[in-house]
């Protein structure tokens, strides 16, 4: 692979773009570009941007939220679950920098997790996020998060939440691998649900997919990839909320088998037909 | 067919293990942290610190708007939560600015971004410790006053005798919490070493009147109702009021 990733590359310079937008606000004060944090923010200072899963906990907290951050939420949410889908979990989040340094150390080294667990148990930590948020009055991930502890750390200076960001880097390494971001978080199960059927998707041209296995090796949500190769599936496109739109299979394929594309939102995988048979021999 | 029933039900009471080990110690530090009955808040933030912790996004809106710095986000670790704003007045206390930038971009409402009147911000309340303050050991200071605000009215000096000398006066330092902002400017202030004027949550250092408590020699106090209305008094006909009543049987 000598060609130029650039998919990776956008993505790193949105997602350090993104952290550097915001501290400058904090910091120099003027260029109000975008201001505020991923929790909450100003984008022009016109538009009112916030986490939908914070406001989600919050409301579940019993705090009613005042208008900006309602209205900021709805935005975000609808920009992810019609456009862009999981992208928040692939082009915004600053601990994927870190996990995504992680999986690239482990395959360099070779090195296995210790322990496994299903992609399902997101979704528990998600369902206990809002039960603890309800039970006991306060946005319950949002008090833990190592999202919101990175990018504070990064946009005002924090030095203890560094300790997290390192402990991120290291489970991810060493002990559940894909940990944080396939695993464990419950921002990116929501991301999962609701960026089931976005309109950015990933398309596969099975015609020139040599069946290499690259685009395995490298995402971080290899299941969505599986039905690709799986004869009684065949989806013209990687469907499913966990593919995160990172790019990474658009990047490393040789063959330009998968692209990225436009479908309407809701739009579901059409099946391709066995005619048009693969160039390999599975 | 009977082992994958068995497979799933494994499966289910794991994750409910899981789920049950992961909440107990969730919640636990979430309890934890969320008392933080020592922490001031910005100018306009929600009353009770628990609705305080409940609608702050973590946004850091308010701390970019201080123009002073005095407002910052907690790290990990510190008394308030994570994230949440502070301040800390013997580094850098409220500077009271009149249009009150911090509230205004506050998205969630934690803070009352509709606030026109910094003087009625109710950060915290001063407290004074005269076992070190300058002035209550007969010296001249005044420090706080002088760098108070609200100046003779949320911290006056009130001049009492000095019997060691007896024709000096101790100046000491007196807050009224119906006045006081909690700015900290008086703790910032301070000559001590450690401030022996400082800004404490008011739900920290202020008690309450009981709700049957009738102020009745202040003109708006309340009056219980029917107070006035009891049975006359008997005419006072005995030489000294009250010594009969004190000298009868008892009822």
């Amino acid at each position: 692979m000598s060609r130029l990733p650039r998919w990776l590359v956008a993505r790193r310079l949105v997602q350090v773009g993104l952290l550097a937008a915001f501290a400058w606000a904090a910091n120099a004060g003027a260029g109000h570009l975008l201001r505020g944090n991923l929790s909450a923010s100003v984008l022009f200072d016109t538009v009112p941007l916030a986490d939908p899963f914070a406001a989600l906990q919050m409301l579940a907290a019993g705090h009613v939220l005042a208008t900006t951050a309602l209205v900021g939420a709805a935005v975000v949410l609808v920009f992810y679950a019609l456009i862009a889908g999981r992208a928040f979990c692939g082009w915004v989040c600053p601990v994927n920098l870190v996990t995504d340094a992680a999986a690239w150390l482990r395959r360099r080294l070779g090195l296995h997790g210790l322990v496994r667990l299903p992609r399902t148990t997101r979704f528990v930590v998600l369902g206990l996020a809002l039960a603890l948020s309800a039970a006991l009055g306060v946005a319950a991930f949002e008090w833990v998060s190592p999202v919101g502890l990175a990018q504070r750390a990064v946009i005002f200076g924090l030095p203890a939440a560094w300790s997290v960001v390192a402990g991120v880097f290291l489970l991810d390494l060493l002990v559940l691998e894909r940990g944080v971001c396939g695993h464990l978080c419950p921002l990116g199960a929501f991301y999962v649900a609701a960026g089931a059927r976005p309109m950015v998707r990933v398309a596969y041209h099975d015609d020139r997919c040599t069946a290499c296995m690259a685009c395995h090796k490298v995402c971080p949500e290899r299941q969505v990839l599986a039905p690709l190769l799986d004869p009684t599936a065949r989806p013209d496109f990687v469907a499913g909320g966990a593919c995160l739109n990172c790019g990474r299979c658009v990047d490393v394929c040789a063959d330009d088998a998968l692209t990225f594309t436009l479908r309407p939102p809701g739009a579901r995988p059409a099946r391709l037909p066995l005619a048009a048979s693969r160039r390999h021999s599975p | 067919m009977q082992a994958n029933r068995r497979r799933v039900l494994q499966g289910l009471a794991q994750g409910a293990a899981g789920a049950f080990v992961g909440g107990a110690l969730w919640g636990g530090f979430l309890r934890q942290s969320r008392a933080a009955p020592t922490v001031l808040r910005p100018p306009g933030a929600l009353a009770d610190e628990a609705d305080f912790a409940r609608a702050c996004i973590k946004c850091g809106a308010c701390v970019s708007a201080c123009p002073y710095d005095t407002l910052r986000l907690a790290d990990l670790g510190e008394d308030a939560p994570a994230g949440t704003p502070t301040f800390t007045p013997r580094q850098v206390a409220c500077a009271m600015c009149v249009d009150i930038p911090c509230v205004r971009p506050c998205p969630s409402g934690a803070l009352d971004r509709a606030m026109q009147d910094i003087g009625a911000a109710r950060m915290g309340v001063a407290v004074l410790d005269p076992s070190t303050c300058l002035s209550m050991q007969g010296l001249r200071c005044e420090a706080c006053h002088r760098a108070c605000p609200v100046i003779d009215k949320a911290l006056r000096l009130e001049y009492r005798h000095q019997p060691r000398t007896g024709v000096h006066a101790f100046f000491e330092p007196v807050v009224d919490p119906d006045h006081c902002t909690g700015c900290g400017q008086c703790e910032h202030a301070c000559v001590m070493d450690v401030a022996a004027i400082k800004v404490l949550p008011r739900a920290v250092a202020l008690g309450r009147v009981g709700a049957h408590y009738r102020i009745g020699w202040e003109d708006d106090a309340p009056v219980t109702e029917g107070f006035r209305q009891g049975p006359a008094p008997a005419a006072a006909d005995e030489a000294v009021p009250g010594l009969d009543y004190l000298n009868g049987d008892p009822p």
